[in-house]
């Protein structure tokens, strides 16, 4: 595929990056990043991936746009209430940006639906805002050897890695299983600052975009947290011993995608 | 005029900073080491720019004389995959 002028113009300070060039364009417009979530973190992200010119967007949510998401949802507008959030996305992306192909998927993702949803996908984002569903995403992952960005946010603080099969620790490594439900409150309980998932969902997108071209260092082996209100990041070292871990070592015990339960005030009404 | 074996040719007269130097960018990313490109380019910043931009790439510029109307031809062999 040659590029056309408008292109060349559209994608010129990317292509003039040692790192990107013209190759590393082509990729991006090659590839195919799968979003769950259009959320806080999910609409930054999706926002740069599809002006980034990744070809090929999806985007999945059950939800419809509320008056409460507009504090931090980005891609979502006052006019778009009401709206199921993909569509919505799906819209603000193409105006974006004509080159890239957006699919929707309006629903929740389910042990049933994961392996599906994320088959098609080069890169997964993980913008879900709930225990059973990130561990859900990992284990799909994990057992399907995608690469993903792990991210979650609450109140003034951030937090991201990045997995990618065979080059280091998976969310579950981390953090073994869900806390019990109703233990850790989530962003509606406790709220959030919105500008936090500009901050953590672009770096979702730079991980992605990062995995494409092939440039630098991924955060695989680390755990990155943002405090906003000391200014503090940390870059953590997570433990390279993968062999234990019940879904990606060496004797795998969870071999089956599970459905946790979710904390009462999370499910629709 | 040295004889070149040119490999390909583009002509960046078409846009403006920094496309010109993106388009000559490009056209260099399909060629092999050691291939050589033909750019005919417009007076003024592109012939200030686009040379200087490419030698900052790591490529050799071989080659820049002025055309009977008024653009210039510019010779890069490229350096590297």
């Amino acid at each position: 595929m040659a590029f056309t002028n408008e292109q060349l113009e559209r994608y010129s300070r990317h292509i003039i990056l040692k790192e990107v060039g013209a190759k590393g364009q082509k990729k991006l417009s090659q590839a195919k990043v799968l979003i769950i979530g259009a959320g806080g973190l999910g609409a930054p992200a999706a926002l740069y991936l599809a002006a980034a010119g990744v070809g090929t967007i999806g985007i999945v949510d059950a939800d419809e746009v509320d008056l409460s998401n507009l504090q931090r949802q980005v891609i979502h507008t006052t006019a778009d209430i009401g709206k199921p959030k993909v569509q919505s996305a799906k819209e603000t992306m193409e105006a974006i940006n004509p080159d890239v192909t957006v699919n929707t998927y309006h629903t929740f993702v389910t042990s049933a639906n994961v392996l599906d949803l994320i088959g098609d996908y080069d890169f997964i984002l993980d913008g879900t805002d709930n225990f059973p569903a990130k561990f859900l995403i990992n284990d799909a992952c994990v057992m399907a050897k995608k690469p993903f960005s792990h991210a979650g946010i609450i109140r003034f603080k951030g937090q991201l890695m990045t997995y990618v099969p065979g080059q280091g620790p998976c969310y579950r490594c981390v953090f073994k299983n869900p806390p019990p439900k109703d233990a850790v409150p989530t962003c509606k309980q406790a709220g959030v600052i919105g500008a936090m998932g500009g901050v953590i969902g672009s770096l979702q997108a730079m991980e992605a975009v990062k995995y494409i071209v092939g440039a630098g260092d991924l955060l695989t082996g680390y755990l990155l947290t943002f405090d906003a209100l000391k200014m503090e990041w940390h870059k953590v070292k997570l433990p390279s011993d993968t062999s234990k871990c019940p879904v990606c070592g060496d004797h795998p015990t969870i071999t089956e995608l599970v459905d946790y339960e979710q904390a009462e005030c999370d499910m629709k009404k | 005029m040295a004889d070149f074996n040119i490999t390909d040719t583009v002509d960046i007269t078409d846009v403006n900073c920094p496309i010109t130097f993106v388009k000559a960018k490009v056209a260099l990313e399909e060629l092999n080491d050691g291939d050589i490109l033909e750019i005919r380019l417009n007076d003024g910043e592109p012939v200030q720019n686009v040379p200087r931009s490419l030698k900052e790439e790591g490529h050799k510029v071989l080659e820049l004389t002025k055309n009977d109307d008024g653009t210039y031809r510019l010779i890069v062999q490229k350096v590297g995959d």
